[in-house]
């Protein structure tokens, strides 16, 4: 096997292209796949014995919270690379990542207050899960007050870099803070192992929007990253040809 | 597979959850909105910016 496709992948004007190719694909993917998710959960899926139809908020609510805690693993990974090796481009991804996190993250704790108000008779609690959450709300938001605290790209990758790859040990306490501590929040439904604990009607919708909103972040953030590799590029010649 | 509902008022209603599912969905198309709103922004602004800068290194050189 040789490493040379992981190598281009380093290389701006290689990526700037891949990304403009690749993206009409998840975006149009993203459509079709979220459409049919959520068609199916607010249509199809029987109402839930105990939850009623206010179950349903679920098929946005669940793929908002996965997006949140998946691309902050992505942007503190990347940020990391670019740390340790010094790559523009894993900067350059680490950027884009924010914000489409930050909003999504924002999304799962509105909805989930929607959700909290009918099942739990309350908008807000101080409960681990949602603690959490929160906190992952404002690492975005601090790493994105970071970058915009420095004229020099470069030096806004570096320092903003750090609080993303330190800001990672927040994932697995908000992933299980339902198991380790006593939550309010439901606990998960969803199991790599297997056992899920929820029945297959109500289950497929909620996996198939997953991946239509993990499609749906895909396409925004290689358009962003397309934006972002553009701006740290000083060379004149491969812009010129890309911008013709 | 079968519809739930059996008409579209009864659908709009969500069983008297409405309050909460239809503004949960809300916010979450309004989200969709904001991020392809905002990277393309970002986009055009760094390609006006490349063509600033390419333009005026023509010029200096």
């Amino acid at each position: 096997m040789t490493w040379t496709w992981f190598h281009r992948l380093g290389s701006p004007p290689y990526v700037y292209r891949l990304a403009g190719r690749l993206m009409p694909w998840f975006a149009w993917s993203a459509a079709l796949v979220i459409l049919l998710g959520l068609f199916d959960g607010l249509v199809i899926a029987p109402a839930d014995y105990q939850q009623g139809d206010g179950f349903r908020i679920i098929y946005v609510h669940v793929p908002a919270a996965w997006l949140s805690l998946m691309i902050y693993t992505w942007m503190g990974v990347a940020a990391g690379v670019g740390l340790i090796w010094r790559i523009k481009v894993a900067h350059a991804v680490a950027a884009a990542c924010a914000p489409v996190g930050a909003s999504f993250t924002a999304v799962a704790l509105a909805t989930g207050s929607l959700f909290g108000k009918p099942m739990w008779g309350t908008y807000w609690v101080w409960d681990p899960r949602l603690t959490s959450e929160l906190l992952l709300l404002f690492l975005y938001l601090g790493y994105m007050g970071l970058r915009s605290s420095f004229d020099d790209l470069q030096r806004a990758d570096r320092a903003s870099a750090v609080l993303a790859v330190v800001g990672i040990v927040n994932v697995p306490i908000v992933k299980y803070s339902v198991v380790w501590w006593n939550s309010l929040h439901q606990g998960s439904s969803l199991s790599l192992a297997g056992k899920d604990t929820i029945a297959t009607p109500m289950l497929i919708p909620l996996l198939v929007s997953m991946l239509g909103f993990t499609l749906f972040f895909a396409a925004v953030v290689l358009v962003r990253l397309q934006g972002e590799v553009l701006r740290r590029e000083r060379s004149a010649t491969w812009v010129r040809e890309a911008l013709a | 597979m079968t519809v739930q509902f059996h008409s579209m008022a009864q659908f709009l209603a969500m069983g008297k959850y409405a309050a909460y599912v239809w503004p949960s969905y809300g916010l979450t198309l309004l989200a969709v909105v904001l991020n392809i709103a905002w990277a393309r922004r970002l986009l055009a602004q760094a390609k006006t910016e490349a063509r600033r800068r390419l333009a005026a290194q023509e010029q200096a050189a």
